[in-house]
């Protein structure tokens, strides 16, 4: 292998993990709010996509993406006023289990509103033929349009969680929920807070990844599956980790390439989170004192 | 300044508290004391918000608070100290003082928030020492001053205290008396409901005692030390505690 394949897949593999450590951020928002990992982050990220592509057609891009955006956001407040809000038991379990019948309910809708085509957005600037040379390897302008939007959000969120009133008070929620009302904290509304923050993150997301990598009906099944083991490496809650993580198994998959069929490219993201699951359940970043404080 | 008629509330098929009246003034120290089960911690619950009455009354300053939702009865100057400390484990002792004071996060000046972190300090160095560490990770004395520590950035009038000795060392249960001592003579008014029935009734102005749901009897704190009936119920007389025969140790 030259030194450009290296660095060709090394960039790939890094565009791919950012998209990864995105959806793990999304699930990381919900986890430290309610403790509850949202099975349905992934179908976030294909509903703005569709919607985003839907109105590019009519509108220009950026109010195109924006209105995938609001949609996704409120797809996301309805899952919690209808179905979060009103459990009349709200254990972690039950609402993980709502979660996901939630996700197949979006994906069949998806699939009636715009039928089973592969779409995409158009490319952000430039086009699909156009690239950059970095070292002898050639990266899409769009890559450097994923890289920069997740590096802006990861940066934004930490402010928000560490120094925010509003993002203290959702880690309190997911700390201690009695203790939380008992400070005058209204847990439900954080909870709604967070699901809006999760969706647009999200949505963002697949919009900004949609010109490389396509979008379908069905395309957050597989996402929701890496993201989840990326928050897993990174460890639960921890967006750092979902970075270094995010990158660790984009980088993976595409190396993998050259010594696999393609066809083994998905089985990666399952060995790792079996691995990890043996060895590190608290994820490589994962604080082991944290991960003790919280209920898994 | 709280004041409770003919209180009923419990959980989904059961009744805890069957018809409780109490009432609390300014500057007091009252204690409930009573055995397991009396149904305490469900009172303390149901006056902070987190049980809701199913008929009774519950009036704080002259407004009623029955119906109110707990992240409500905050704000007025209500503030619980719930059983087992309930610290935000995963977030640092000063985050969590920081969230104390969230109820008045509108109306507080920073000067003033900085002043009151200061006060609440000085109650409780050993917070200042550790105001980064997360608060899981403190023993559970430290956990009980933080508990307390981020009641009191809530800017309460009124502190109810759900056994804040329990688990602790003695030592440590000396402190949190202390503090709760100081606390009534800086003008705060205090709820305290304490299975150490002699610790509570030394600091206390008055007290109540409550069995299955109901009180069943209001004296000042000293009549109460006196009682026979309380000494033999809550205050194991009758087994010659050690600290008794320590005393008459002392005495010959």
């Amino acid at each position: 292998m030259t030194f450009e394949h290296v660095l060709q897949y090394l960039l790939a593999g890094i565009t791919i993990g950012s998209i990864y450590a995105i959806v793990a951020i999304g699930f990381n928002i919900i986890y430290n709010t309610t403790g509850i990992i949202n099975f349905a982050q992934g179908e976030f990220l294909m509903v703005g996509a569709m919607t985003a592509v839907t109105f590019s057609r009519l509108v220009p891009l950026p109010l195109a993406i924006a209105i995938g955006i609001a949609v996704t956001v409120a797809v996301g407040v309805l899952i919690d006023f209808v179905f979060i809000r009103n459990l009349k038991k709200p254990t972690v379990l039950n609402m993980i289990i709502v979660t996901i019948g939630l996700s197949i309910i979006i994906r069949e809708v998806a699939l009636h509103v715009w039928d089973e085509k592969v779409r995409s957005l158009p490319y952000f600037t430039g086009d699909e033929i156009s690239s950059i040379n970095i070292l002898g390897a050639y990266i899409s302008p769009q890559a450097l349009w994923v890289l920069g939007i997740c590096a802006t959000m990861v940066v934004l969120l930490n402010v928000f969680f560490k120094y925010s009133v509003m993002g203290r008070s959702m880690r309190a929620c997911s700390a201690n929920p009695v203790a939380a009302r008992l400070c005058g904290i209204n847990t439900k509304n954080m909870v709604t807070m967070s699901f809006v923050l999760s969706a647009a993150i999200g949505a963002l997301a697949g919009c900004v990844m949609s010109p490389i990598t396509q979008t379908q009906y069905d395309c957050g099944t597989s996402l929701a599956i890496k993201g989840f083991t990326v928050a897993i490496l990174g460890g639960l809650g921890n967006s750092t980790g979902a970075i270094i993580g995010g990158l660790i198994v984009g980088i993976l998959e595409e190396f993998s390439i050259s010594v696999m069929p393609l066809a083994y490219k998905d089985a990666i993201a399952i060995a790792i989170l079996l691995l990890i699951m043996f060895f590190r359940p608290s994820g490589l970043f994962g604080k082991q004192e944290v991960s003790a404080l919280k209920e898994f | 300044m709280l004041r409770i008629r003919n209180l009923h509330a419990g959980y989904e098929n059961l009744l805890v508290i069957k018809g409780a009246s109490l009432h609390v003034n300014p500057g007091e120290i009252v204690t409930i004391i009573g055995a397991n089960g009396a149904g305490k911690t469900t009172l303390l619950q149901t006056l902070a918000g987190l049980v809701r009455p199913r008929e009774g009354e519950i009036s704080f300053d002259k407004t009623s608070i029955t119906a109110l939702p707990a992240e409500r009865i905050v704000g007025m100057g209500c503030v619980l100290v719930p059983e087992g400390r309930q610290v935000f484990g995963t977030l640092t002792v000063e985050e969590n003082l920081f969230l104390g004071s969230y109820s008045r996060r509108r109306s507080l000046p920073r000067e003033e928030y900085r002043r009151e972190l200061g006060d609440v300090y000085r109650l409780f160095p050993r917070l200042e020492e550790r105001s980064g560490q997360l608060a899981g990770t403190l023993s559970g004395g430290e956990q009980q001053m933080l508990a307390i520590g981020r009641a009191l950035m809530a800017g309460p009038r009124l502190i109810m205290l759900d056994e804040p000795s329990m688990g602790l060392a003695p030592i440590i249960v000396k402190t949190i008396f202390e503090v709760l001592a100081r606390l009534r003579d800086m003008g705060k008014t205090i709820l305290l409901v304490e299975q150490n029935a002699k610790a509570a009734l030394r600091i206390a102005d008055r007290g109540y005692v409550m069995e299955t749901g109901q009180i069943i009897l209001e004296e000042s704190a000293a009549e109460l030390l006196n009682n026979k009936d309380v000494q033999r119920a809550y205050l194991g007389k009758e087994y010659k505690s050690i600290a008794d025969l320590g005393e008459q140790g002392e005495r010959q």
